[in-house]
């Protein structure tokens, strides 16, 4: 008797102790670290930290953790070094240009190794363009994410006040050097209060001349990234050319040009005509007290720009189940409307066709147009200079463009060294 | 002899290999990083600005650490604020102090070049200009470590028994003299000490340079210690970081022989 009326209430316990088991195991979350850089002005750490937020609501079974970790190439490191401590991010938001070396340092995996071939037909969701980045040797190891061309910005009220019109952006290197004299202000004394054009030459030196070169007709680099063309007489005009910008014809800045001030610099009415990436677009938007206007960079022999930004990357020390969240992940991300909010809110280039489709993007190019002159653009951008050990290259051509617009060495002078160290670093990449 | 003599014996051993990429075993490279430091441009120049940077910073510090410590012990009004603000970049960090500085010499409408246009002068890219960008950090550099050294001439000079002042005043010398040959001998142990410190900051300073100009432009304000850390955590070339981290050992080691061999027995007033 009496053990009758334990034994339900004994059922009853194990039935609880036996939810409160799968419970736990179907709640067993997989943590996922995931690094990202900012290379653009705007609470952008705010809108990541959002997304992941709404991930992980339609997502709870997984967890992530999204860690701000300075610009790309301090991103890289951090990730690196996280690597070799043994505790690398599961995935992480890095240059698209950073493929070779996160290859050569056996740091990732590509998707065609985490999904099973018939699921790999997502990766046509993307630009072709923005994909020239992300494959090599028939696998695909990034997905674009942050994706960019190099646009030209103008102030309207400079240009109206220059008797330009302000509807009508230069659209070679004559015309843009014609303008950027008519822009630039200076007083009796010769101090000069606006300049015509400025183009960085700090942080991503190497991006805004490689635009120059391409529109001067050369590609920097073949594409296996084992070879570079720095010194070639098309590098070595369109890198004078940059020179005589401050040098010679004083419409921009002498020294350095500041990446991360250029902006700055341009709200400011410092400078009139401005060259950067396409995700400072929203940034400008709302910080611009004036009126402006978005172009494609200027032609010379032809119209380009480099394409830039960053892909997903998937570590390989994850586990298979890491990687499986990891992909879910980054596919959330770049679904064809988070891929159009994302540019709205940033200014970066929707990255797959579908996105534009939207009616949210639709409405948005709709009301300010300029959001589709990088997309525009597109058509003629070329693969940004990647390369095996991609910082060394890329470094020592930094360090030549420098000296150049320092004065210290003529571009050709500069572009030579660089080239010959270039081609050291290159060497043992070369079959 | 694990925090001390194994990493040292460790870099030493590294610097005869070559990095593995993709967690491949190092290559056996012998002496080739050394002739790569030899033709190593960047290398000459780095060291050519750390040695700049040392003969620029140790001097000004010390002596701007001194005369701070003199005034702020003077017993002038307002002593505990003046000690206060001379002491405040000692505990701001380095980050933080950069990005002050940063806004000082932007080009166009930094503090610097307004001050400049106020008075008429054309515009200076600060830190744009392989001319002027090591001296800017030198500035920064200086500026942070004369609050830190003050501190300790301050207490040095605090142990100067009062009746060697009233003593000289007796005498009828003038305040110069007093500090020439009384405090100023008195407080050479705390000379040599700071003078160790500073040397060791001229090599091992290297935040400032993240925010300020990342050794840039063309490398015009890297210094040794950046350079390793470009090396060794950017290109991940382990074995050339190595080899510098090697240089760097060399020359600390130097001047400590000179510091503690040589100074030490010349200070100690006896």
């Amino acid at each position: 008797m009496l053990k009758q009326t334990v034994k339900p209430q004994f059922l009853v316990l194990a039935f609880a102790l036996l939810l409160l088991l799968s419970s736990t195991a179907l709640a067993e979350k997989v943590s996922l670290t995931f690094y990202f850089p900012v290379a653009v002005g705007g609470p952008i750490t705010k809108v990541i930290e959002g997304m992941t937020e709404s991930f992980m609501k339609e997502n709870p079974d997984i967890k992530i953790t999204p860690v701000y970790a300075g610009i790309y190439r301090e991103t890289l490191t951090k990730a690196l070094t996280a690597l070799k401590g043994g505790e690398p991010p599961h995935v992480a938001v890095l240059l698209s240009t950073d493929m070779y070396t996160l290859i050569d340092e056996d740091a990732v995996v590509p998707y065609d190794e985490i999904l099973p071939a018939q699921e790999m037909g997502f990766v046509k969701d993307y630009y072709p363009g923005f994909m020239q980045n992300s494959q090599t040797g028939g696998k695909t190891w990034g997905i674009p994410f942050q994706r960019s061309t190099i646009v030209m910005y103008w102030n309207k009220e400079a240009f109206k006040e220059a008797g330009l019109d302000p509807n009508t952006p230069p659209k070679t290197w004559t015309e843009m050097l014609d303008f950027a004299k008519k822009l630039t202000k200076k007083d009796a004394s010769g101090v000069v209060s606006q300049w015509g054009v400025a183009i960085p030459t700090t942080g991503y030196a190497y991006w805004l001349f490689q635009a120059l070169a391409i529109e001067n007709g050369i590609e920097l680099m073949n594409p296996a990234g084992t070879e570079v063309y720095f010194n070639k007489p098309a590098s070595v005009e369109a890198l004078q050319f940059l020179v005589d910008l401050s040098r010679k014809y004083e419409v921009s800045p002498k020294g350095t040009i500041d990446w991360a001030t250029t902006p700055k610099d341009f709200f400011e009415r410092k400078t009139a005509i401005m060259w950067t990436t396409t995700g400072n677009l929203t940034n400008v938007r709302n910080n611009a007290k004036f009126d402006f206007g978005v172009g494609m960079l200027p032609a010379n022999k032809r119209p380009g720009s480099p394409t830039g930004g960053g892909n997903f990357y998937i570590f390989k020390k994850a586990t298979p189940a890491e990687r499986k969240a990891a992909v879910q992940f980054v596919k959330w991300m770049t679904t064809a409307e988070r891929a159009a909010q994302w540019g709205i809110d940033t200014g970066y280039v929707a990255v797959r066709p579908d996105a534009w489709e939207t009616k949210l993007m639709k409405d948005y190019v709709q009301t300010f147009p300029y959001a589709a002159v990088a997309r525009d653009q597109l058509q003629h951008a070329v693969a940004e200079l990647s390369t095996h050990e991609n910082q060394r290259v890329t470094k020592a051509l930094d360090d030549a463009i420098q000296a150049a617009v320092n004065g210290t060495k003529t571009p050709a002078e500069a572009l030579n060294e660089a080239q010959a160290e270039a081609e050291r670093i290159l060497r043992r990449y070369k079959r | 002899m694990a925090f001390t003599h194994y990493p040292a014996v460790n870099t030493f051993i590294s610097s005869f290999f070559l990095a593995g990429k993709g967690g491949a075993a190092p290559e056996f490279v012998g002496l080739e990083n050394y002739r790569f430091l030899l033709e190593d441009k960047i290398f000459w120049k780095v060291l050519k600005n750390n040695l700049v940077f040392a003969s620029c910073t140790i001097p000004l510090s010390i002596a701007l650490a001194m005369t701070m410590a003199f005034l702020v012990n003077a017993g002038l009004p307002g002593q505990a604020w003046l000690r206060l603000s001379y002491f405040v970049p000692t505990v701001l960090p380095m980050i933080a102090v950069a990005n002050i500085w940063l806004f000082f010499y932007t080009p166009e409408y930094g503090l610097l070049e307004q001050v400049r246009r106020f008075l008429g002068f054309s515009g200076v890219n600060w830190l744009g200009s392989e001319s002027t960008a090591l001296y800017c950090v030198i500035a920064v550099a200086v500026w942070k470590d004369a609050g830190f050294f003050m501190i300790f001439y301050l207490a040095a000079l605090q142990q100067i028994p009062p009746s060697l002042g009233e003593a000289a005043m007796v005498e009828g010398a003038s305040r110069f003299t007093y500090y020439r040959r009384v405090a100023i001998p008195l407080i050479m142990p705390t000379t040599l000490f700071v003078l160790v410190n500073a040397t060791i900051n001229a090599f091992r300073m290297v935040d400032h340079l993240f925010v300020l100009t990342q050794g840039g432009p063309n490398n015009a304000s890297s210094l040794l210690l950046y350079y390793i850390y470009e090396v060794s955590f950017k290109f991940w070339d382990t074995g050339y970081g190595a080899t510098l981290t090697l240089v760097l050992l060399l020359f600390l080691g130097l001047a400590s022989i000179l510091q503690f061999g040589v100074l030490e027995k010349k200070v100690h007033y006896r």
